[in-house]
């Protein structure tokens, strides 16, 4: 079975991007557009990897990967998230509430793809 | 693999102008001083994305630009730095450059590249106006990398991680593996630290490695594998030289900022981000392309899921319908006629609510059309030197989108005028015992069947008196007509008529207030204006829901049928004799409950030969009311209610007095749409109708 992935940004067109390189890679791609709708999904369901943008309405991607990683069902989900080349201190906090690791914006497709194979090895 | 990011440039343009949108709101409403930290997070959010997406997908300018943006509002929202007006005022300009940037990238068009830099230069201004905080030696992307002074030949790399490193997602399995892309790979796992079976701890990690990698790949690319666990795990990197490694002291590598480390044992020297941002940048460039050409041109609509879920139910359930009335056909025999009927009724239930779901989906909030005048009001009143306080409610209103498009040009009238003529200045308002703020409020509500927005001021009303002489002296109106306050006020949208005594360069600008009034109308709405002098104007616009279908009463006059919108009606009563009379000036009457009202003889107004009911007892009286006058319409007879199709009869003929549109009906037929303010405007005009004697008094 396809490894599914959770795409959280507020952004529709980053989301759209994001999803469309994963899925033409065979990846199963669910979307959400914000903290709040992200974790209500995941936990209705299983994913293999969470990509998050860090600034979004109602509940931020840092938020996310707090309430994910207390989740038992995440506690070794590789949980990534987008950020800025200025966000160095976010990075800090994310890695603080559990991130795994970091996609640094802006990135094409293919770092996408390099990236998520790299986490989820397949 | 290859995709073509040129798909995704529609949707990143529109977000993105919608963000703009959010900034320049958030920016207009925000009080230097005293910010709402939600207020300035929208506002950084959307600075946030359009940054994002523009570096994503390749719009490196509008990155750079939205960069500085970024983080100006990354520091007033940290609070590390005040928001001040002035800070308010560049972000806003920054805004407007930005958006001219977008619809630039977007249409292919030119830009004027000297404002762009102006502006980021004043961004630049501000931000370093105190700015010891920032790091300006952002040219890190120049210095020199630290390395080592000899070539190595491969590496050895000591990677202990931290019990807790599984618990982030990440896996020491993954980085070896991914060292081991990079070049031949030995590992040898350390187990000392391993705990006894008792004692174990199973989701820790107790291993480390030490390993070797025979290969001379550049040292960033074995920085990039342990970035994200670089504070997770200990680990120390040191090159195979040629003539053997450099041995070193410690596992533990100490994150220097020392820019010149060049001793052989190379360190992390640079912060990763800064390598990152140099990196990416150079990509950015490579993968720019051209702007789709006439992208913008498409007109889209963004639609609420939810709106496209009901509508796939409702023709789920259409489809089911149809099926059943087939299986019905198949072998259909006159006991299973209640069956049939029952089935037709469903099938217009369906598809009723089918045909609601879809002019759903052109419904949209109105604050498309009334986001722009928080900066209107802004500017405006800075020009006027004014003080002006706008109040919007509503804004979620639902309006079709024909409708949004179309009120834009109107309302700015609208509410230019409140603002150049209706509110005073502040010494005037003062004198006149008010507040030194004038208040214009702008709300929109659902009334009936109809859109109901407002422009309500406080300011000085309209000047009756101006009006009506100038009325008179245009000869619009004679000194002795003894006018209400009403038709006074509703002078104003005569053509040509403006009672500014200097047109300003405000509100004067050749569109009258007629040109307001034929735009609604065109739209069939209608717009009143009520006025109390020295204390404000109220203008009132009503508007239908929706431009493609109405509820209509259908009347027949002669062999003719026409169409009564129904949020016209009022009533429709039979009169008898008494209730007949004549008023001077204004014609045939009829008294209904203490209220004259004048009468409009359909046919005589459309010429109609043969009317069936030529005595105003034999037919009916179809009561009302357009733009706040009601009249008594009348006709043979009422036929009956449905929801007519709106076919415009400019499109497809040409414009006619009195008639907004056409529809076909159930059997064919073309029926005209009655325009009711239209229709009362003709019947005034028409020439002998208000002097002519009572004829018809049976």
């Amino acid at each position: 079975m396809a490894a599914s992935i959770l795409a959280v940004d507020d952004s529709a067109s980053m989301r759209q991007m994001v999803s469309f390189t994963l899925k033409g890679a065979g990846y199963d791609v669910v979307e959400a557009a914000d903290g709040v709708e992200a974790l209500h999904l995941a936990k209705g369901r299983s994913v293999n990897l969470v990509i998050t943008d860090v600034n979004m309405p109602k509940m931020d991607g840092i938020a996310l990967i707090r309430e994910l990683r207390a989740l038992p069902s995440y506690k070794f989900t590789p949980l990534l998230m987008l950020t800025t080349e200025s966000g160095a201190e976010k990075k800090q906090v994310g890695k603080a509430v559990g991130a795994t690791g970091w996609i640094v914006k802006p990135f094409n497709p293919d770092q996408l793809l390099n990236t998520v194979k790299k986490v989820l090895g397949r | 693999m290859s995709i073509d990011m040129a798909q995704f440039h529609q949707v990143f343009f529109e977000e993105s102008l919608e963000g703009l949108d959010i900034m320049e709101g958030g920016l207009l409403d925000m009080d230097p001083g005293a910010v709402d930290s939600e207020e300035i997070n929208a506002i950084f959010r959307a600075a946030h994305s359009i940054k994002g997406g523009s570096g994503t997908f390749g719009f490196t300018e509008v990155a750079d630009f939205t960069h500085v943006m970024e983080t100006l509002l990354d520091e007033m929202r940290d609070g590390r730095r005040q928001v001040t007006a002035e800070a308010t005022e560049a972000l806003l300009k920054s805004v407007d450059v930005l958006r001219e940037m977008l619809v630039a990238s977007r249409d292919g068009g030119v830009l004027d590249d000297v404002r762009v830099k102006d502006q980021h230069t004043a961004l630049e201004r501000i931000l370093s106006g105190e700015a010891d905080s920032q790091p300006g030696e952002r040219a890190a992307d120049a210095s020199p990398r630290a390395g080592p002074t000899a070539e190595p030949v491969g590496w050895r790399i000591v990677f202990r991680p931290h019990a807790h490193l599984m618990r982030t997602g990440n896996d020491p399995l993954r980085i070896i593996r991914e060292l081991a892309s990079l070049g031949p790979l030995r590992a040898d796992c350390d187990l000392s630290e391993l705990p006894s079976l008792a004692e174990i701890e199973p989701e820790d990690s107790f291993l480390s490695w030490a390993l070797h990698l025979g290969e001379a790949v550049d040292r960033a690319a074995i920085d990039d594998i342990f970035e994200w666990v670089e504070d997770d795990c200990d680990f120390a990197v040191v090159p195979v030289l040629p003539d053997g490694p450099v041995e070193s002291s410690s596992a533990e590598v100490a994150v220097s900022d020392d820019a010149d480390a060049t001793q052989s044992l190379p360190e992390a020297v640079e912060p990763p981000q800064e390598r990152r941002a140099g990196l990416d940048r150079r990509e950015g460039r490579d993968r720019r392309k051209p702007a789709a050409a006439g992208g913008g041109s498409s007109g889209s609509i963004r639609v609420d899921i939810q709106k496209i879920d009901s509508l796939i139910n409702r023709v789920g359930e259409l489809v089911i319908t149809q099926s059943m009335l087939g299986m019905l056909g198949d072998d259909f025999d006159m006991s299973r006629l209640e069956r049939l009927r029952e089935g037709l009724g469903q099938l217009e239930r369906h598809t009723r609510e089918l045909q609601e779901s879809v002019m759903q989906i052109r419904m949209v909030p109105i604050s498309f059309s009334f986001s722009r005048f928080p900066r209107l009001v802004h500017d405006l009143s800075g020009k006027l030197g004014k003080k002006i306080e706008l109040r919007m409610s509503g804004e979620n209103t639902e309006v079709d989108k024909t409708v949004i498009e179309k009120i834009g040009d109107p309302l700015v009238h609208l509410v230019r005028n409140s603002l150049d003529h209706g509110i005073e200045g502040p010494e005037e308002r003062l004198a006149a015992g008010k507040p030194e703020t004038g208040t214009v409020a702008l709300g929109a509500s659902h009334r009936g069947g109809n859109i109901v927005i407002e422009i309500r001021d406080d300011g000085r009303g309209l000047p009756r008196d101006r009006i009506l002489n100038k009325a008179i002296e245009r000869g619009l109106v004679r000194e002795d007509d003894n006018l209400s306050d009403q038709d006074v006020y509703d002078l104003i949208f005569q053509p040509g008529f403006s009672t500014a005594e200097q047109v300003s360069d405000v509100s004067g600008r050749g569109v009258g207030m007629d040109v307001v009034r034929r735009n609604i109308n065109e739209l069939g709405g209608a717009v009143e204006i009520d006025s109390t002098p020295g204390q404000g104007s109220a203008i009132v616009i009503r508007l239908p829901l929706t431009l493609a279908i109405l509820d209509g009463q259908t009347v027949s006059v002669g062999d003719e049928i026409y169409i009564v919108p129904l949020v016209s009606i009022v009533e429709s009563i039979q009169i008898d004799r008494s209730m007949l009379g004549t008023v001077a000036g204004r014609g045939e009457t009829f008294r209904l409950r203490e209220e004259y009202l004048p009468i409009v003889r359909l046919h005589e107004v459309f010429g109609i030969e043969r009317p069936r009911a030529a005595q105003l007892t034999d037919g009916i009286l179809v009561v009302v009311e357009g733009e706040g006058r009601r009249c008594g319409l009348f006709v043979d007879d009422l036929l009956g209610q449905q929801q007519v199709v709106i076919k415009s009869l400019e499109t497809n003929y040409g414009r006619v007095d009195g008639i907004s549109g056409a529809t076909i009906l159930g059997d064919g037929a073309v029926a005209l749409i009655l325009d009711i303010p239209g229709l009362m405007r003709l019947a005034k005009q028409q020439p002998g109708r208000g002097a002519r004697p009572m004829a018809m008094t049976a």
